[in-house]
Parts: C-alpha cells; structure tokens; sequence
C-alpha cells in the first residue's frame, strides 16, 4: 500500500512536474524554499487545484486518474491550512462537528474523545474562535481536520504563522499524533529542525521538480542536494533515532541506546523505553584522530568519514558514520588538512551538545 | 393626523418596499454570488449594467419601463398576447420597477459581503465533507450576514424615497398605485402643508428608527451602510 502522486502542472511560467511515491504510514514531509510548489502540490492532492494531466491514489482509494476527478469534498482528507482559518461564525465545538458530521459515511479512525485528548482542547470546546490563541487556533484547526475522518492528513505549515514560543507548545502534539495515528501524513514546511523532529520520510523539492527522496536521517546527511536542497543551508542537522536506556538519578543523566553507541545527555522527564530522536548541528561535532581520555565531552565515538565536501573556501561538511547512524561534522579546511582527513579515515567524534526531540 | 387616503398611501408604500426587498433578495442573492466569485471576462459589461440605477435619471429608467411594459411594448404586449393585462398603471408595475431600481443596492453589499468571505473558509469546508451547496448554506451565508442587513435596509429604504420610476410607471392612482413620495408632492401642489408635513414627519421617524436599530445591532463592529 502505498501514496502515488503524479502531476504536470502549468500554472503561469511556474511549472509543476512531480512523480512520487509515499509510504502509507508515517510522516511524510516535504520540504523545499518557497516558491518551489510544496503548497501547489498539496493542493493538487487536495483537488483545490484543478490539474488535467494528473493521477493521485491513496492505497485502495483513487482522486483522480486520466478520466477521473474527485471533487475536494469527496476527497477522505484533513487539511491543515498555514493560517487555521476556523469559521468565525462558529464555536470552537462547532467548528469541530462541521467536519464530524459530514464524515458519517467515513469509516471512523479517531473517536471525537481520542482527538480531543490527543490536541489538549478539552478547555476551548465552549469558547469563541476569537478568543483563541494562534498556537490555540491551530490545535482546534487540527482537531477539526481530524474530525472529519480522514485517510490522509495534509498539513500545510501549520506552525509557520505561530512565533517560536508557542511552536514548542504545539510540536508536542504533532509528535503525540506521530505515534497516535494510524493514517499518514503529508507535512510540508521550509524549516528543517521542524522536519527532523517530525519526518519519517523526507522529500526535497526544489522549482517545481522533486530532488530527493528518502529516509530522514539520511536525508539530512545527503550532501549531493545542491544549494536550494539541503546543502549549503546555514543550519546544518542531522537526526539519530535512538530509545532511552537507563537513567541515572546522581548526576541527572540519562543514557540513550542508538544504531552504534550509547549516547549520554542531561535528563529532562524520560521514562526508559521512550523512543527520542537526537538532533545534532553540524557545528557542533568536531573530530580528533585519537579518543581524548582528558575532555569534558560526554559523548565521543569511534566513526568513519564517508564524505568530504567543501562548503566555502574555509570549511568543510564532512559525513560521518557511527556504526549505522549517519551524522553530519563542519569543520575548517585548515582541521582538514592537518587531520589529513579523506574518505574511509577511521576518526573519533565528539559531540558538544545535542537537542533532544520525543 | 392622517387621512384615509394618506395612510391608503402609507400601506401600499410599506407593501411596495417590503415586496421589492424580498424580491431582491431572492434574485439578488445568487447573481451577487456569482458576481463576487466568477472568473468570467466579460463580467465587467453585466455589471456595469446592474449599477445603471445610480445613476440614470429614475424618469428615464421610467420611461423605457413604460414603453417596455405598455401594452404595445415587448413585454407588455406578451403578456396582453397571453392574455393578461400590461402592466403599467398597476402594482405590478411598480414592483416591476422598483425591483430594477433598487437593485444595485441589494446586489452590490451583498457582493461586497461574499467577495469579503474571500475563498479560504470555503476551501476549508470543501476538506471538511461539504458540497458546494452544503459550503453556500453552512458558510458563505452566515458569514455574509452583515452584507445581508445592508442589503435589506438599503433596498427598502430605497424604494421608500423612490418617486420618478414610480410616477412613470404607476402613474398617480390614488389607492392604486399612488405612494408617499408622491402623495407628499401632491399634498404640496394643492398647498396642504399640514397633510404634507404629516406625511413627511413619519417617513423620516420611520427611517431614522430603521437606521437607529441597524447601527445599535451592529454598534460592536466596524459597520458601515455606504462601502465603496
């Protein structure tokens, strides 16, 4: 069972041509500047966008095929829109029965209950849609989406009108649907930290066309995506999933187990068996031939250089591998040299800091 | 106060605005739909024509009303063909009349309310299940309200005040198609000021009670008659 989009779309000088497979489970993200058509796509799949030569099915149900094209109301979807856009006239409790009542013919994949739990909106029920906070709005925008039932979610930066603050208040959520929800999802978003912490699988557009494909985690370390991609990005992330192993009440550490090592960070509220994601910049990864035996960095690993590619004249973007986890070192051209680094050296990491995603 | 005539004046006046208000907001309610969300090129023709009533002279409208609608006018003469009465000179033809007068005046809040929706929620209820009348209905309705009020008063008001068309057309029957507005100028003609003034005097408490209790039910919100 799978995701298939295709479309050719003209729109103006912009041209659209994408051919995509998705999995039917997880988070999907795509991510790409703006402009690149991200949103256009959405919409394609939505129908909002009228598009002749297309073909889009989401495992058994097809949208639209040669001779075919479901009208967005037909579509089993939810739709996140940037702004959340709730009917003013509504309450926050009506808005979100609009969708649950149009949805009886939908076979139902979250109670009413389930959804309300899941986003935190017991409190608002009862509240006018102005009265909402943004981060607030978009929780019920959700919910909303949710309500109706869908077999796709498709989110279009529901976090990109929200300021930084209460992003933090809203990812938690996303992530709890992550594991919650059984149908999957495709995200769109230009912000890579966003996309680490929520990707299963990563899709890279870039002026209308898709530029790759592929698992999160190594995704982030591709360094072949070029400017608009994923390369030359000021922040520079790479993402190893890893579970929590042990934690240590003396020191208010906790001990993470990843595909190559074991990882040892200050304990925020972890239970052991929580599955986490460690997300690590570029910038603070640095490499030394020998395991420093004197330094105040926890976390060193033996790992081997896979790539080597200059960024500007004066640093470098190496990938790295810790046994099966892929990571992600800038370092000066001068370390380099002097390090006498190249493809396949066996070096040591060591990793300053790393934040840690649910 | 009044005489029998006077306030026979008065209800066919009352009868006349609310008629032609209902009317306009039957007929005007899916063409200023239309109006705010076609794409069509040459929309611009159709509503330049609709907005012809603000500025035409009222007599000439009336004028070609008359022609139309007379017995050897196109109209007219159909309905005389099919064996009904022309009608000018009658009630119907003041609706008729008023109905085409007034109308830019329902037709275009009510544009400016949908146009105002802007597509957003519209889309937004698509995703959610509903049809394009379902979205009509459950959406672009209620969120037009305030457009709908406007519209009402508006064409009501309107066709209060309205005295050319309505001389033309109706001409001046007393207990037929004779209207305030003219029953006022009459009043004046055979120098009866006092019936004139009685006349005069509830018109304009009827109109600033009307204006009074629209703008206290919109006093919370940015609300305003006249949108350009």
């Amino acid at each position: 069972m799978s995701i298939q989009a295709r479309f050719h779309h003209q729109q103006g000088d912009f041209l659209l041509d994408v051919d995509l497979t998705l999995p039917s489970v997880g988070i999907s993200v795509i991510y790409g500047p703006s402009g690149c058509g991200k949103t256009t796509l959405l919409r394609l799949i939505a129908g909002l966008e009228h598009c002749n030569t297309g073909y889009f099915s989401n495992g058994r149900s097809r949208w639209q095929d040669k001779s075919l094209f479901l009208p967005t109301h037909e579509r089993a979807l939810g739709y996140v829109f940037q702004e959340a856009s709730l009917f003013a006239h509504l309450s926050v409790s009506d808005n979100i029965h609009y969708g649950l009542k149009r949805a009886t013919k939908r076979a139902q994949i979250l109670s009413l209950d389930k959804i309300i739990y899941l986003l935190g909106i017991n409190e608002l029920l009862g509240r006018q849609v102005q009265t909402l906070s943004g981060g607030e709005r978009q929780r019920v925008a959700i919910a909303r989406a949710l309500a109706a039932q869908p077999e796709l979610l498709l989110m279009d930066e529901p976090l990109a009108a929200i300021d930084i603050q209460r992003k933090q208040e809203i990812l938690p959520y996303l992530q709890k649907l992550h594991s919650q929800l059984q149908i999957p999802v495709i995200y769109v978003t230009h912000s890579l930290s966003e996309a680490a912490q929520l990707a299963d699988k990563l899709v890279v557009m870039d002026k209308g066309r898709i530029t790759g494909v592929g698992n999160i985690s190594e995704m982030l370390t591709r360094l072949d995506l070029g400017s608009a991609g994923l390369g030359g990005q000021p922040e520079q992330i790479s993402m190893i999933p890893a579970r929590v192993s042990s934690i240590d009440q003396t020191y208010e550490t906790c001990c993470l187990t990843f595909a190559g090592g074991q990882f040892t960070l200050a304990s925020s509220a972890m239970n052991i068996g929580d599955n986490v994601r460690l997300q690590i910049r570029a910038d603070d990864v640095s490499l030394s031939l020998e395991r420093a035996k004197t330094s105040s960095i926890l976390n060193i690993f033996p790992a081997k250089v896979l790539e080597i590619v200059p960024e500007r004249s004066s640093q470098v973007l190496i990938k790295l591998a810790i046994g099966k986890s892929l990571l992600l070192s800038r370092i000066s051209t001068k370390s380099v040299a002097l390090l006498q680094l190249k493809a396949d050296s066996s070096v040591f990491v060591q990793i300053k800091s790393a934040a840690l995603l649910n | 106060m009044f005489s029998e005539a006077d306030l026979t004046a008065l209800l066919i006046t009352l009868k006349l605005a609310g008629l032609t208000t209902l009317i306009l907001l039957l007929i005007g309610t899916p063409l200023a739909w239309w109006l705010a969300r076609s794409q069509w090129r040459f929309k611009f023709l159709l509503e330049a024509v609709l907005a012809l009533p603000l500025v035409l002279p009222p007599t000439v409208l009336g004028f070609y009303l008359l022609i139309a609608l007379g017995p050897k006018g196109p109209v007219g003469g159909l309905v005389e063909a099919m064996g009904g009465t022309a009608p000018t000179f009658s009630f119907t033809g003041l609706v008729i009349g008023s109905v085409l007068y007034s109308m830019p005046f329902v037709v275009q809040p009510l544009q400016n309310a949908f146009a105002a929706i802007g597509t957003r929620p519209l889309e937004v209820a698509a995703t959610l299940g509903a049809s394009k009348i379902d979205r009509f209905f459950t959406i672009a309705l209620p969120l037009a309200r305030p457009g709908f009020l406007t519209a009402s008063v508006l064409g009501f008001a309107h066709t209060l005040g309205e005295f050319g068309v309505v001389l033309m057309i109706g001409g001046n029957i007393p207990g037929k198609t004779q209207v305030v507005s003219i029953a006022i100028y009459d009043h004046v003609e055979q120098l009866n000021y006092g019936q004139a003034h009685s006349l005069s005097i509830a018109l304009l408490i009827f109109s600033f009670v009307l204006l009074v209790a629209v703008y206290g039910f919109n006093r919370n919100t940015n609300f305003s008659l006249i949108k350009t």
